[in-house]
């Protein structure tokens, strides 16, 4: 969609993705642009393979049919990368944004990707462990997402993720998310 | 004024908090079950004089409802599909007593196969209950209707039900960007309830609420319903020009887009109007005269302004998310039809079945709904009157 | 009888806005026939009260039965048949027997007999 930068995050049901949609999508808007974010909604469960989109526009929006040829590909889970297929519909110069150890280079081999389709990777499970102390890579995968993407400012980022877990968590456990999504943003490859 | 994202569903529960209603009965269902759930909230919290009666089924949140506005109350209600189904036989009870309820109805396909996604089977086979409808595009006319409906529904002239229908998931779960009022503007702007002139509370003035009317006056009391519907068409003229000048955002009987040269237009209800106007952009880009109407108010339906705004059409096309199975078309279309059955000169008109139990309406089969258009403004007569699209064969 | 009001007359979604006004209906009207009271043979145990399935049996404020609310009585006779004194205290008539002037007396001798036919079968 012109003037839309599409967005289709994949992960399985617990890993936080969906959160990871909303949070970016508010974050986004504190930045004063136009945003949706929405989950496909099947049998929720934990372990169950689950997308999520945003959309995001400096001009408001009135589509509202799914996202079906994505500008960004965000893969919470590795795994997924042989089971479902991330690339479907990907414009052709398309980010990937997964999460693994791995190397761009050869996941960009193995994936198929056309030649202007670029990937980044970060090992969000290993920032996780280490920052938050268990392997939650939501909040990584959004610094990473930040950083390939450009989309938003790191500290509207940041920002945004004190204020929605402000609501919820202790403060140890807000300054670990936003340690995870800082490292990641920094860390992110390509 | 707030600027904020939020799912269409919490957008309607904020509105609920910024309306305070005195009672709300809810039982859960997907997808209106957010609305009620996060409204709970306020209510524990303490942000709303809300009495919040839990009960055991829809019929009888129904029930709860219509007892609570009847004692004079403020009421409000949420629900979608198979419950707005079990509460049929109370809705049109809420309606026969004039009874200003408002209810958010998150668009859900009705079961059998189950299904949790969103079409309008559920609130179109509500649309002879006597109960007004209105439709919203986005989550911000899902909040701007709820705050609407109150006003509307409590007019001194109508005291009549009225159902607020967004697209389940689509809307209901999607974030978007929105404005909110102030609490105090939405607190001003509906007032203090004035529903009922006889509320059963007033022990000094008993009245009966739900006499029998055999042969000798029921006919009279459904022809004063009839009369009611009648009026509803300007005081939800009236209101919206009202809220306007409160939020900016004014609202009418429908929204047309790009209608004015238009020679080929689509008709459809809620989000598929959005998704649509992106096409009707393209063919503009293209040069091809096409627009769009979206109709908001269903029940009146305004068929006098409708089918005038539709009279420079040569083709048209009505997208129905339900069908009105063995009938002559959508519920949407045959009243779109009916309406320009005076008109001296009638555009081609052609109906599409679509999206029903959540399927997608891309923006390809929208542009293959334009293209069949612009093949009518040579031909004249189509193919198929009425057809699924977006379905596999 | 008062002529039956339109839609633009009538109140708003059915509502009965004046209260208790079933007392207004001259459901007296339907009745064939009619309960007559005698009130010297009446001992005053209120079973007809009671058993009245209308509330055509008036108490006077000493708590003492009163005369048939004509008005109200469909001439069900339960209370007649209820009515448990030795000589009965209420008997059932036709309705056009019952309203004439002379219906009391017929009533009086018409329980008279019915405990004497009682008594002759218990011997």
């Amino acid at each position: 969609m012109a003037g839309i930068l599409e967005v289709r995050w994949h992960g399985r049901g617990g890993q936080g993705t969906v959160t990871a949609a909303k949070v970016l999508a508010e974050a986004v808007m504190a930045e004063g642009k136009n945003v949706q974010a929405f989950p496909e909604y099947g049998p929720e469960r934990m372990g169950a393979p689950l997308r999520a989109y945003n959309r995001i526009s400096e001009t408001p929006m009135t589509i509202h049919c799914q996202v079906t040829n994505p500008a960004v590909v965000a893969v919470v889970d590795a795994t997924l990368l042989d089971t479902v297929d991330v690339t479907e519909g990907a414009t052709d110069d398309a980010i990937f944004v997964i999460n693994t150890p791995g190397d761009p280079g050869e996941l960009k081999k193995k994936m198929k990707l056309k030649s202007k389709q670029k990937v980044f990777c970060v090992d969000a499970n290993a920032i996780s462990l280490e920052t938050i102390g268990r392997i939650m890579p939501n909040t990584p995968m959004l610094g990473a997402v930040v950083k390939a993407t450009k989309v938003i400012k790191l500290d509207t980022l940041l920002a945004d993720i004190r204020a929605s877990f402000g609501k919820k968590f202790a403060e140890k456990i807000i300054q670990s998310n936003l340690d995870a999504a800082s490292r990641a943003y920094g860390e992110v490859r390509s | 004024m707030k600027k904020v994202a939020m799912t269409g569903n919490v957008a309607v529960a904020n509105a609920m908090r910024q309306i305070n209603p005195d009672v709300c009965a809810a039982y859960p269902i997907t997808p209106s079950t957010e609305i009620m759930q996060q409204f709970s909230t306020f209510v524990a919290n303490g942000q709303v004089d809300t009495e919040l009666v839990t009960v055991e089924s829809e019929h009888s949140a129904m029930s709860a409802c219509i007892g609570a506005a009847a004692a004079g109350g403020r009421v409000m209600n949420a629900t979608s599909a198979n419950g707005l189904a079990l509460m049929w036989e109370m809705l049109y009870i809420a309606a026969g007593n004039r009874l200003p309820i408002v209810l958010s109805c998150v668009n859900r396909a009705l079961s059998a196969p189950i299904n949790i996604h969103c079409d309008h089977s559920d609130s179109m086979g509500a649309r002879d209950s006597g109960w007004i409808q209105l439709y919203a595009e986005n989550a911000q006319e899902a909040y701007d209707n709820t705050i609407q409906a109150v006003r509307i529904g409590e007019h001194p002239d109508l005291h009549l039900p009225v159902m607020s229908c967004m697209d389940g998931f689509i809307i209901s779960h999607s974030i978007e960007n929105l404005e909110l009022l102030d609490d105090r503007q939405v607190g001003d702007f509906v007032g203090p309830y004035k529903g009922t002139a006889y509320p059963l509370l007033d022990l000094a003035n008993p009245v009966t609420y739900g006499a029998l009317h055999l042969q000798d006056y029921y006919i009279e009391s459904r022809k004063q319903l009839h009369e009611a519907h009648k009026r509803a068409k300007n005081i939800v003229i009236e209101v919206g020009r009202e809220y306007g000048k409160l939020s900016g955002r004014s609202y009418g009987l429908f929204e047309t887009y790009k209608m004015d040269d238009a020679e080929i237009g689509i008709v459809a209800l809620n989000s598929a109007a959005g998704t649509a106007k992106v096409v009707v952009d393209e063919f503009r880009a293209k040069g091809v005269k096409a627009g769009l109407l979206k109709p908001r108010l269903f029940r009146p339906f305004p068929y006098l302004e409708i089918a005038d705004a539709l009279k420079g059409l040569k083709a048209l096309c009505v997208l129905d998310r339900a069908d009105s199975f063995g009938a002559a078309g959508g519920p949407l279309f045959i009243e779109v039809r009916s309406a320009l059955y005076d008109l001296p000169k009638r555009p081609v008109a052609i109906n599409k079945i679509f999206g029903l139990g959540g399927r997608d309406l891309g923006l390809d089969d929208l542009r293959k709904v334009f293209e069949e258009l612009v093949t009518l403004l040579d031909k004249g007569q189509a193919k198929s009157l009425y057809e699924y699209i977006t379905v596999r064969e | 009888m008062s002529k039956p009001k339109g839609w633009k007359d009538l109140p708003e979604g059915g509502l009965i806005k004046e209260a208790g006004n079933a007392e207004k209906y001259n459901t007296g009207a339907w009745r064939s026939d009619r309960p007559i009271w005698i009130k010297e043979n009446c001992i005053q145990c209120m079973f007809c009260w009671v058993f009245c399935p209308d509330a055509a049996i008036t108490v006077d404020k000493n708590g003492e039965r009163g005369e048939f609310d004509y008005l109200h009585c469909k001439g069900c006779g339960i209370c007649a048949l209820e009515c448990p004194s030795k000589v009965k205290s209420i008997v059932m008539m036709s309705e056009a027997e019952g309203a004439k002037p002379d219906a009391l007396e017929k009533a009086k001798a018409a329980a008279l007999k019915m405990a004497e036919e009682k008594k002759a079968v218990k011997a």
